[in-house]
C-alpha cells in the first residue's frame, strides 16, 4: 500500500516508452508497412490487379508474378496490394462514422446524467443486437450490394463500441474533484467537456479505435466473402477467399495469400492497440 | 417491490418489441414496394398485383406490422416465396443444424479459453503465459471462415479424416452429423477461445492483486488455493460480459461458415433468400437471430447476478 | 526469548531498495507500535513477515518467528503458518473481504484449513468467532455479504478471520484509519481485549501517534526504510528522543487556536436557512414515487465576515453535501443560501460569476482536484476567467506569480504538472487556486486529511497565516477535531444531516452539550490528553458499530 504508482506518472515521458516498448514497435512495423503497401498501389502495382489473361491462369509463383496467378490469370500480388486499399479505406471509414457519432453520444450521455444519459445509453444497447453482418444484409435489401453498405453496416455497429468507451470513460472522470473545480471557477457542462473530460479520455478513444479498425479488417473481408462489401471487379481479399474456395486443393495458395494479408494487417493493429494501452497508462503496463 | 428478473424481463420485452419496428421498417417501408423488389425491375404488372395481393401489401403498413408480429407470437411466419413452404417450418429445419453448431463452437470456446487463461495468469511470464499470449494473438488475427478453409484442406481434403461439407441429417444418428459438425464448429471456436482465453487472463491477473486475495493469503491458503476459492469466481464477471458481446459475433460466424461448409443452416437459408428476393424468409430469419442476440444478452444479464450477490439486491 | 525477532532486514522490489536494516523484536503478549508516515515501509516490514510481498520482492536478513526462519521456511510450511500462527488485519475494510462469498464462509475457512474442520464445524466456530468481536447472529448472520455490511462491521469480520485460530502474533496494519473516529475507538478496544484474552502479540502499525499511544507497550519509529528509535518500554513516550521523532510529535499536537476575544460582531455574510438536500433512492416499484434520503436535513447557520466556522462530523453526515449546496454546484430541496445579502439559486450569468469570485473552495484530495493534463499555472489561473476582460494574459501571468508565491511556491513552479509536486505543495498550490480571484469566502472540505502529519501543520499555519493577512473567511469542514481546534472559531457538530450542536469551538470541543458531540470528543483520542494520562482504560465503552 506504501508504494504509490501514482507518483512516477509522467505526461511526457510517453515518447520514450513508446519506443522501448516491443509490442507497440512491432505493431508499428506491421501497420506501417500494410499502409505504405496500400498507398503504393494506388499508384503503382506489378500487374492491373484487375486484367484477365486467361492463358496466364494458374501460374505458380515467379519472378514475374511473385505470388502467381489465379483462375483468370491475375497477378495475385496486385490484387492483394489493391485489396489492402479496399480493406483499409473500409475499415477507417467505418471507425471514423463510429468514433464520430459514438464518442460524442458517450460524451454527452455523461455529461447530461438522468433521462438523457438512460436514453442515450439504452438505445446504444439496442443497436449492439444487430451483428454488422444482419445490417449489411438489411442494407443491402435498401440499397443494393456495394462497399458503401460494408462501412455503413460496420460503422453502426462501432456506434455504440465507442459511445460506450466513451461513456465508460468519462463516467468516473465526472466525480472527479477537478471537475468541481472547474465548475467553481465557472466553468459550465459543454465547456468542462471539453477542457477537461475529453482531452482525459482521448487516448481510450485511440486505443479502442486500433481495436476497432482491426476488427473491422476482419468485418470487411468477412462481408466481402458472402458478397456483401466490395462488387468486383475491385479486389478485396474476402473475395479473393471466396473464389479460392473452390480450388482449394487445386491451388491452396490462392487462399493462403490473402489470408496471411489478413493476419498481418490486423495483427499489427491488435499489437499497436496493446502497446498503445500500455503507453497511454505506464501503471498497466507496469502491473502486467 | 420489482425483483430484479422482473424489471429486466420488462426491459426485453420493450426491446424485443423496438427490433420488431426497426427490421419491419427497413425490410418492408423503406424499399418502396417489396413485391417490385422480389419480383424484379421487369416484372409484368398483372404479376406483380397477383404477388400484392397474396403479400397483403395492399393493406396499410401498421396493419402488416401487427399482422406480422402477432405471425411472430403464434409462429405463423407466412409462406416461402420461392420454396413455397411455410417459413416456420424452414426455420425449424434450419435452426436443427445452426443451433447445435452454435452451442458445439460456444461450448469449445468456453472449454478451451476458460482453463488457458486461467493457466497462463497463473504461470504469469512463464514460457506458457508468452507461449499462450502469441497464440492467441494469431488466433484473434485470422479470420475464422479462412481457418475454416485450411482445415478443410487439411482435415477434409488431405487427411480425409472428416468431411468437407455438407451435413447429412440427424435421422441418419448422431455421429455422422456430429462428424459433420466438427471443423465448422473448431473454425468458429479458436478465434473467440483467443479473444476470451486473454481476457479470462487478464481480468484473473487484476483480481488475484485485490486485497482479498491477500487476506486470503494471510488466512494460510496456498497461492493456488487463493487462486482457485477467491480469485476465480470474482475474474468470472467480466468474462462473462465478453462472452455477452462474443455471442453476436459467433451468430455472423455461424452464418458465415455455414457458407464454408454448405451446411443447410439459417445462414444459407439467409443468403439464398437474399439471392432470390425472398423478402418474407429474410425478414423473419434476421428478426431471429436479433432476438436471440437480444435474449443471450438479457440471460447474461440474469447470470451476472447468479455471480454476483451485489446485484441482486439492487431495486 | 522474543516471539518475532527482526534483524537486519532489507528489502528491495524491482530493484528499488525499500528497507535498509530493519531489526525489531517483540516479546510474547507484547504490542509493539510501528509508527512513520506513508511510503516509510511500515506496511512492508509487515508484508516481509507474512511473506505477502509484492512481485519482484527480494529480502535479506533473518525473520524468526518462535524459533524458526521463516525466510527459510518451505512456502507449504508458510502457508501453515499463516492464519494458525500469524493473524494478519488489513486496512481498508471496504475491499479486504471477497464480494462474492458469504461472511460465514470466509471466517470459516480458516478453521477448515488449518484445523480440517467439517463444514458444518467450523460454520459453528465461525458463528461464535463473530459473536466475539461483536457480530451477534441476531445482528449479521453468516449468510450476509460484504456489501451489506457497514464499514465498521466488516473491519469487525477482517478481525474475526485474522483471530479465529487465535495465534500468538496478530498484525494489523492501520486496522482504523479508514474508520469514524467513533467506530475506531470501538475497534480499538476490541483489539485490546481480544490480545489479551488470547495471550497474543500485536504489531501495530499506524500514522497515528494518538492510536499508538493509546495501544503500544512499546514503540519504534520508521522513517524512509529504517527504524530510527526503538523505545525500551513506555509506551510513546519511551521512544522519543531522536529528533525526528520529536518532529513528528510535535507536528501531530496541534496547538488550539487563539480565537481574537473580539467576537465576529460584523455583519454575516453567508446566511444558510432551513437548508435541505435529498437525493432520490433507486425506485421499490413502478407505481409509487422514488423513496428519498435527506443528506441535509433542515439547516440553519450563518458565517460572519472574518471568522472560521467549523463544519465537524463523520463520514456520510452531510457535511460535504452542505459545502456543495453553498457553492451552488448542486440544486437544493428546500430552504435557502444567501450570499452578501443575494439569494445564491437566483444567480444567473454575471451575476454568478462575480459570486463565483467570492466564494473559493479548496478540496481534500489535491491532486484529485487537478486535471492531470493541465499545468500548475494553467490550474492556479483556472477562475481567472471569472474576472472576465478586467485579466488580460499578462496580469493573468502576474497574478498566478502572485499566488503561488503567497502559498510558499516558486513562481517558476507554473510549468510543472501536478504529479512533480509533492503532497503539501499540492495543497498549497489548491489554495493558491482558491486565491486568486481575491475571495471573501473560502470553502475548504477536509483540506488536511489526505496529508502526513507533518505537512498538515504547516498547511494549517498557512491557512492561518492567509486567513489573518488577507481578512478571508473560512467554512472549515473535517472530521477531525484537532484540527478543528486549531483552525476554527466556531463549530457546527452535525450528524445525519442534522446540526446538533453549535457553538465557540473552545466550549464545544471543551464541555460538549449534546451525547453526540460528548462521544465524539471521547472517542476522538487527543493526544495531548493521552502524554498526560496515558490509561488504556480511558476509551469509552460503547458497544455495536
Amino acid at each position: 500500500m506504501s508504494v504509490s504508482f501514482g507518483a512516477s506518472r509522467t505526461a511526457d515521458g510517453w515518447q520514450f516508452r513508446a519506443l522501448r516498448h516491443p509490442s507497440f514497435l512491432a505493431g508499428a512495423v506491421l501497420t506501417a508497412l500494410v499502409m505504405t503497401i496500400a498507398a503504393v498501389s494506388l499508384h503503382w502495382t506489378p500487374w492491373d490487379p484487375t486484367a484477365i489473361d486467361i492463358p496466364a491462369k494458374f501460374q505458380p509463383p515467379s519472378t514475374a508474378h511473385w505470388f502467381g496467378t489465379d483462375q483468370f490469370g491475375r497477378d495475385v500480388l496486385a490484387m492483394i496490394m489493391r485489396g489492402a486499399v479496399t480493406s483499409i479505406a473500409v475499415s477507417i471509414f467505418a471507425v471514423g462514422l463510429g468514433a464520430g457519432v459514438g464518442v460524442p453520444l458517450g460524451l454527452l450521455a455523461a455529461q447530461q446524467r438522468g433521462f438523457a444519459d438512460q436514453a442515450i445509453m439504452r438505445a446504444s444497447d439496442f443497436v449492439f443486437a444487430f451483428p454488422a453482418l444482419l445490417i449489411a444484409i438489411m442494407l443491402r435489401e435498401v440499397f443494393g450490394p456495394g462497399a458503401t453498405n460494408a462501412v455503413v453496416a460496420i460503422g453502426i455497429f462501432n456506434i455504440p463500441v465507442f459511445a460506450r468507451v466513451a461513456y465508460g470513460a468519462a463516467l468516473p472522470l465526472w466525480t472527479r474533484d477537478f471537475v468541481l473545480a472547474a465548475r467553481v471557477a465557472g466553468k459550465g457542462l459543454v465547456r468542462i467537456t471539453v477542457e477537461h473530460i475529453l482531452p482525459n479520455m482521448v487516448s481510450l478513444v485511440i486505443v479502442q479505435a486500433t481495436i476497432q479498425l482491426s476488427l473491422g479488417i476482419l468485418a470487411e473481408a468477412a462481408l466481402s466473402y458472402v458478397g456483401l462489401g466490395v462488387q468486383p471487379p475491385a479486389p478485396s481479399w474476402g473475395r479473393m477467399l471466396n473464389e479460392a474456395q473452390t480450388l482449394m486443393g487445386l491451388a491452396p495458395r490462392l487462399a493462403l495469400i490473402p489470408g496471411f494479408a489478413i493476419i498481418v494487417t490486423v495483427l499489427g493493429l491488435n499489437l499497436l492497440g496493446d502497446g498503445l494501452r500500455d503507453i497511454f497508462d505506464p501503471r498497466l503496463a507496469r502491473e502486467r | 417491490m420489482l425483483s430484479f428478473a422482473l424489471r429486466r424481463m420488462i426491459a426485453l420485452l420493450v426491446t424485443l418489441a423496438v427490433a420488431t419496428v426497426l427490421v419491419f421498417t427497413v425490410l418492408e417501408v423503406l424499399p418502396g414496394d417489396p413485391a417490385q423488389v422480389m419480383l424484379g425491375t421487369e416484372a409484368r404488372p398483372d404479376t406483380l398485383a397477383a404477388l400484392r395481393d397474396k403479400l397483403g401489401l395492399n393493406q396499410p403498413a401498421p396493419e402488416r406490422y401487427l399482422h406480422w408480429v402477432a405471425g411472430l407470437v403464434t409462429g405463423d411466419l407466412g409462406v416461402s416465396y420461392t420454396y413455397a413452404t411455410p417459413v416456420a417450418e424452414l426455420v425449424r429445419d434450419r435452426l436443427a443444424v445452426s443451433l447445435p453448431l452454435a452451442v458445439f463452437a460456444l461450448a469449445l470456446t468456453t472449454l478451451i479459453a476458460i482453463p488457458l487463461g486461467a493457466w497462463a495468469a497463473a504461470r504469469r511470464n512463464s514460457a506458457v503465459d508468452v507461449g499462450v499470449m502469441a497464440a492467441t494473438q494469431i488466433g484473434i488475427a485470422a479470420p475464422n471462415f479462412w481457418l475454416a478453409m485450411l482445415l478443410a484442406l487439411l482435415f477434409a481434403i488431405t487427411l480425409r479424416w472428416l468431411p468437407a461439407g455438407g451435413f447429412p441429417g440427424w435421422s441418419a444418428g448422431p455421429w455422422p452429423a456430429l462428424r459433420a459438425l466438427i471443423l465448422p464448429a473448431v473454425a468458429l471456436a479458436l478465434p473467440q477461445a483467443s479473444i476470451l482465453a486473454r481476457v479470462m487472463r487478464s481480468s484473473l491477473l487484476d483480481t488475484l492483486g485485490d486485497d482479498y486475495v491477500r487476506t486470503a493469503r494471510a488466512k494460510g491458503l496456498s497461492a493456488g488455493q487463493a487462486l482457485r476459492r477467491h480469485a476465480l469466481r470474482n475474474a468470472m464477471i467480466p468474462v462473462l460480459t465478453i462472452m455477452g458481446l462474443q455471442f453476436s459475433f459467433l451468430l455472423a460466424g455461424t452464418i458465415i461458415i455455414e457458407n464454408v461448409f454448405y451446411l443447410p443452416g439459417l445462414g444459407r437459408l439467409v443468403f439464398q433468400a437474399i439471392n432470390q428476393r425472398d423478402l418474407i424468409v429474410v425478414k423473419s430469419v434476421v428478426m431471429l437471430l436479433v432476438a436471440s442476440v437480444i435474449v443471450v444478452n438479457f440471460l447474461v444479464d440474469v447470470a451476472y447476478a447468479a455471480v454476483d450477490p451485489r446485484l441482486r439486491r439492487r431495486g | 526469548m522474543a516471539l518475532l525477532d527482526i534483524q537486519g532486514l532489507s528489502l528491495s522490489i524491482n530493484g528499488a531498495l525499500i528497507l535498509q536494516d530493519v531489526s525489531l523484536a517483540i516479546e510474547p503478549g507484547e504490542t509493539l507500535g510501528l509508527v512513520g508516515e506513508s511510503g516509510s515501509g511500515k506496511s512492508m516490514t509487515a508484508l516481509s513477515v507474512m511473506r505477502l510481498l509484492p512481485r519482484g520482492a527480494q529480502t535479506n536478513g533473518s525473520i524468526r518467528f518462535d524459533g524458526q526462519d521463516l525466510a527459510a521456511l518451505p512456502e507449504p510450511d508458510m502457508c501453515r503458518i499463516r492464519g494458525r500462527r500469524v493473524g494478519m488485519i488489513f486496512q481498508e475494510p471496504m475491499t479486504a473481504l471477497n464480494p462474492l462469498k458469504t461472511v460465514g464462509d470466509q471466517v470459516a475457512e480458516g478453521f477448515v484449513l488449518h484445523l480440517r474442520l467439517t463444514r458444518a464445524e467450523a460454520a459453528r466456530r465461525a458463528q461464535a468467532v463473530l459473536e466475539r468481536v461483536g457480530l451477534p447472529a441476531t445482528e449479521i448472520s453468516l449468510g450476509r455479504y460484504p456489501h451489506e455490511l457497514s464499514g465498521g462491521q466488516r473491519q469487525r469480520v477482517v478481525i474475526a478471520m485474522a483471530v479465529a485460530l487465535a495465534p500468538p502474533l496478530l498484525i494489523a496494519d492501520e486496522p482504523t484509519t479508514a474508520l469514524d473516529v467513533t467506530t475506531q475507538a470501538q475497534i480499538l478496544k476490541l483489539l485490546r481485549e481480544l490480545i489479551r484474552e488470547n495471550g497474543s502479540s500485536l504489531l501495530l502499525i499506524t500514522h497515528d501517534l494518538s492510536v499508538v499511544n493509546a495501544m503500544a507497550d512499546r514503540v519504534a519509529i520508521m522513517r524512509a526504510g529504517e527504524i530510527v528509535e526503538q523505545g525500551r518500554g513506555g509506551g510513546l513516550s519511551g521512544a522519543i528522543t531522536h529528533p525526528y521523532a520529536k518532529a513528528l510529535l510535535n507536528a501531530s499536537s496541534l496547538p488550539p487556536r487563539v480565537t481574537s476575544a473580539a467576537a465576529p460582531t460584523s455583519r454575516p455574510i453567508l446566511e444558510v436557512k432551513n437548508l435541505v438536500r435529498a437525493y432520490a433512492l433507486p425506485r421499490r416499484s413502478l407505481f409509487r414515487a422514488a423513496p428519498r434520503r435527506l443528506a441535509v436535513d433542515n439547516v440553519s447557520f450563518t458565517v460572519a465576515k472574518g471568522e472560521s466556522l467549523g463544519l465537524v462530523g463523520e463520514s456520510g453526515c452531510g457535511k460535504s453535501t452542505t459545502a456543495r449546496a453553498i457553492l451552488a454546484l448542486e440544486a437544493v430541496q428546500g430552504g435557502s443560501i444567501a450570499f452578501a445579502g443575494q439569494d445564491t439559486s437566483k444567480l444567473r450569468g454575471a451575476e454568478m460569476a462575480a459570486f463565483r469570485r467570492r466564494v473559493q473552495m479548496v478540496f481534500q484530495d489535491p491532486y484529485g482536484s487537478f486535471d492531470p493534463r493541465h499545468k500548475a499555472g494553467r490550474i492556479v489561473g483556472e477562475p481567472l476567467r471569472l474576472l472576465g476582460r478586467e485579466c488580460d494574459p499578462q496580469s493573468a501571468r502576474r497574478r498566478v506569480d502572485e499566488a503561488l508565491t503567497e502559498v510558499g511556491l516558486d513562481p517558476a513552479d507554473a510549468d510543472k504538472y501536478p504529479h512533480e509536486f509533492s503532497g503539501g505543495q499540492r495543497q498549497r498550490l489548491a489554495i493558491a487556486r482558491a486565491l486568486i480571484t481575491r475571495p471573501d469566502l473560502i470553502v475548504l472540505d477536509e483540506p488536511v486529511s489526505a496529508l502526513d502529519v507533518s505537512v498538515r501543520a504547516q498547511v494549517l499555519k498557512l491557512l492561518t497565516e492567509l486567513q489573518k493577512r488577507l481578512g478571508l473567511t473560512y467554512l472549515f469542514i473535517s472530521h477531525d477535531l484537532a484540527v478543528v481546534r486549531a483552525i476554527t472559531d466556531r463549530v457546527l457538530v452535525m450528524r445525519a444531516g442534522k446540526v446538533v450542536e453549535a457553538g465557540p469551538t473552545p466550549k464545544v470541543l471543551g464541555a460538549p452539550e449534546h451525547p453526540y458531540t460528548r462521544e465524539l470528543v471521547a472517542a476522538s483520542l487527543h493526544l495531548d490528553a493521552i502524554l498526560s494520562e496515558r490509561t488504556a482504560a480511558s476509551l469509552p465503552d460503547a458497544a455495536g458499530c
